[in-house]
Order: C-alpha cells, then sequence, then structure tokens
C-alpha cells in the first residue's frame, strides 16, 4: 500500500515533466493488438561434479511442477530419475516451453528463451535433475513473473530436493548419470513418496561403502543460479 | 511535490519505528526428509532479549532444549519477560516435511519473533530463529531456517535411554526409521563450545556397531532445514 502511495507522485511528475514536448497528443487504439512478450532465462550449473539434465522451462497459469510434503506427480518421478523433463513440459497447464538438447555440464552456463502474448497472471517453473543421484532435482516453482517490466532482471538461487520417490542407495545400477550409468525411471516408489529437500549425497569416500559416488559428487546449497529478463 | 513526497516517507518510518502490537500467523515447515522436530518454541518479545546467539555459549535452558527438547526453562524466561508465546503448537513431533501453525498476538514493544526446537536424531541440534524482526506492514513473509548446534555436548551420535537430560552424552530418541545400536561414537569431545551452524550428522551404513547409530543415508541434512511463513495482519 505504502509503495503505491509513494509511485503515485512519481508518476504524476512524469507526466508533467511530458506535457513539455512538442509532441502531437497520442492516438489511442481501443483495441491494441497483443504485444508479444519474451523472457531469457540463464541457468549456471554451480556444482563440482553433479551434470545437470537438459534444463526446462515453462510458463504456466496454474499447478506447480512440486509441492514440499506431497507425493511427486508421475511427470516429476521420471525427471527426477532419469532426467527426462518432456512429461513435465507436457502437462495441460503448461502454455509456452523449451528445453536445452544437453545436459549442463559443472561450472557450464545455458541460455533459454520463452515468448508468450502477455505475461499477465504468467508463472515460471524451471526444472532439471542432479543426474549422479537416485531422485535429486532443483529448479525454480511457479514463480510470478507477471509484473515483470521490459529490461527487468530477477536473480535467485535454487536448492536441492529429493522427489521421494527412489530410496537414496546410490547402489550400482540405480543412478543414470556417468558417475553410473544406471537405470533411470522406474515406477516403484520407496516408503518415503513425500517431496523434501535433499539431505546430499553420501559416497564412497564418506563411509557409503555399497555406493558408486564419489567425494566429487557431493553437492551443497545453492545448486544452480539463474537469472530471469524480459527482453520485451 | 517534493514536500508531500517527503512526508509520506517521514510518515512510513514513523509506523515502522512503533513497535506497536500485531495479529501473526506463524507457520513451520520441516523441510527435511528424515530429521524430526521435538515441540518448537514460537515467541515474540523485546528487541534487547535473544534465546540464543551464534558465537556465544548457551543458556543453561537452551541447553536444555537442544539437548532433550524440554523447554520449560526458556519458557520461564519468557514469562519473566512477558513476551508473547506459543509452545508446542504441532502437539508433540514436527515429522519431516510436515508444517505446524502458531498463532500470536503480539504485545506493544514484542517486535522480535524467535523460534526453536531440537532436531531429532542429534545431540544437541537445533532449528533457530533468532530475534527476526516482525514487519509493520501487512503481508506474508518467508524465512528459511539453518541448523544450528549448541556447542553443549559432543556429538557422538549413539542412541542412548535418558540422555536428553542436560549433561547426559547421548541422543535420547530417533524416531522414524530405527536407529543402528552398539556404535564406538563418532566423537567424545565438543572443541567449539559456542553456538555454531551444525556440521551434519556422519552416520554410518552399519545396523550394528560402526562409529554412529545414525544412518549415512537417512540422517544427514543439508541448510536450510525449516521454512518460516509469517503472515501479518
Amino acid at each position: 500500500m505504502k509503495l503505491s502511495k509513494l509511485i503515485i507522485p512519481l508518476t504524476c511528475l512524469t507526466l508533467v515533466a511530458c506535457g513539455d514536448d512538442d509532441d502531437p497528443p497520442m492516438t489511442v487504439d481501443p483495441t491494441p493488438t497483443p504485444t508479444e512478450a519474451m523472457i531469457k532465462i540463464t541457468a549456471t550449473n554451480l556444482t563440482y561434479a553433479q551434470p545437470l539434465s537438459p534444463i526446462g522451462v515453462a510458463l504456466h497459469k496454474e499447478g506447480q511442477f512440486w509441492q514440499l510434503g506431497e507425493s511427486a506427480s508421475d511427470a516429476l518421478e521420471v525427471l527426477a530419475e532419469g532426467g527426462d523433463n518432456s512429461e513435465l513440459l507436457g502437462l495441460d497447464v503448461v502454455q509456452t516451453k523449451a528445453s536445452t538438447d544437453a545436459p549442463l555440464a559443472p561450472g557450464a552456463k545455458a541460455e533459454l528463451m520463452l515468448s508468450q502474448e502477455t505475461l499477465t497472471d504468467q508463472k515460471l517453473s524451471v526444472i532439471t535433475m542432479m543426474v549422479n543421484t537416485n531422485d535429486g532435482f532443483t529448479g525454480l516453482n511457479a514463480l510470478d513473473v507477471s509484473s515483470m517490466a521490459v529490461g527487468e532482471e530477477m536473480r535467485f538461487v535454487t536448492y536441492a530436493y529429493d522427489a521421494g520417490t527412489e530410496a537414496n542407495t546410490e547402489a550400482s545400477g540405480t543412478i543414470p548419470g556417468p558417475a553410473d550409468g544406471g537405470e533411470g525411471f522406474n515406477a516403484q516408489r520407496e516408503t518415503i513418496n513425500k517431496v523434501a529437500m535433499h539431505p546430499g549425497v553420501v559416497g564412497q569416500d564418506d563411509g557409503l561403502s555399497s555406493s558408486v559416488l564419489s567425494s566429487d559428487h557431493k553437492f551443497d546449497n545453492p545448486l544452480m543460479a539463474i537469472t530471469i529478463t524480459r527482453m520485451k | 511535490m517534493k514536500t508531500r513526497i517527503l512526508s509520506l516517507i517521514a510518515g512510513s518510518l514513523l509506523a515502522s519505528g512503533t513497535a506497536s502490537a500485531a495479529s501473526l500467523e506463524v507457520k513451520v515447515t520441516n523441510l527435511t526428509q528424515g530429521i524430526y522436530f521435538t515441540p518448537i518454541l514460537v515467541t515474540a518479545h523485546t528487541n534487547d532479549a535473544m534465546l540464543f546467539n551464534t558465537g556465544e555459549k548457551a543458556s543453561d535452558a537452551l541447553q536444555a532444549m537442544a539437548e532433550g527438547g524440554s523447554l520449560d526453562g526458556l519458557n520461564e524466561i519468557l514469562t519473566g519477560i512477558s513476551a508473547n508465546t506459543v509452545s508446542n503448537p504441532a502437539g508433540g513431533l514436527l515429522a519431516p516435511v510436515a508444517s505446524t501453525m502458531a498463532s500470536l498476538e503480539t504485545s506493544d514493544g514484542n517486535d522480535r519473533l524467535s523460534i526453536v526446537a531440537m532436531m531429532l536424531p542429534t545431540n544437541d541440534g537445533f532449528i533457530g530463529l533468532n530475534s527476526w524482526k516482525i514487519p509493520s506492514e501487512a503481508g506474508t513473509y518467508h524465512v528459511y531456517l539453518n541448523a544450528y548446534d549448541a556447542g553443549t555436548e559432543a556429538n557422538n551420535e549413539l542412541v542412548v535411554d535418558g540422555s536428553g537430560a542436560p549433561g547426559t552424552l547421548g541422543i535420547p530418541a530417533s524416531p522414524g526409521v530405527d536407529p543402528g545400536t552398539q556404535g564406538s561414537g563418532v566423537t567424545s569431545t565438543e572443541s567449539n563450545e559456542r553456538i555454531h551452524i551444525h556440521r551434519g550428522n556422519l552416520g554410518d551404513d552399519e545396523a550394528t556397531g560402526g562409529k554412529s547409530d545414525l544412518h549415512n543415508t537417512v540422517h544427514r541434512w543439508l541448510n536450510p532445514v525449516a521454512k518460516v511463513t509469517v503472515t501479518v495482519q
């Protein structure tokens, strides 16, 4: 409320200043053609040795890709266990989507563009799997971008989540990333079956003798740095 | 025009300067996959009081909370300073990824919010929010909490009945997944006796024996460990 009070006098100042212009008064089209909005998403992998599965981005008005304390959707399980974002990006609520072609290597940066007629009511989600985990994922969940002005930039970091659909055994044959080359999605679910924050990987060097992971694959929050820029 | 803007700013400064009574809804969410919180303490108090402070030693009352989950000592202090407190809103343990709500009516001057609860299974780990300034403006605010170590007990990671009493070494209980047994103990010393960020549980992969009674695939965490959603009405 306070903010809007402050903005009103500033807007008045701008209008007063405009009055000095010699330009003819603008004509207002009663039915303006829709302007196309475009946002750029830049994602950086901040980890030491956790490649991130192809980065998926989506604009949607409703829904959430995950909810803490709730069971993962089948589409989220497919992403979190195998790195395949196609089912999440294919959800009915998704209005515009994009994905990188390849995984995002540690230290690497990817850029994605999303265009939409207007950003009104639009939310942005970003999703990817840490591929050297059983069912670890990270991203942004239904972030409100509807009020972004052209040229505006927002920065975020993302946390590690655990889909709770596959036990973190770190065992040979269970991890799809290069540390193992094991199985991705498997419809079976572990008993937890709730999305939580990820406890991190243990690895052989840190006391899990049956793990295919080493100290290289450990991570801490945050996982990704994300910059969102409204281009037009 | 200029004077009008100035007076608006002055007005808002005055508004935020007065620590007047407020109605709060406080939601606490356990973000972890395998850690339980003992009864949670949610309290609004004056800006010259603190339940804990990093880099300083824990009070006896905080130690009792961090080692055994007891809120009695802290509640006694808070009553003494006329804080507005909700004790144990979850009615017991707050399970992994569960949430609880507390409604708080604050008195004039009690404009700082603090929250603590012990983390199980740990020796003296707790979640903490220290003297967060309650915004005067109505709205919903999110705060993420880290895991702290009270610095009062060695993190031996052995589950021992009755060890919730201050000074009795051990973890009093391991709810959820059954703990291991007959561990030899991760360490017997606590060289940093000041409140610090918890270094995390180590755990091991042996059900019997090993160093720790905790499991390294179940009882670890990364910060943040709790989310607090405050709605100022």
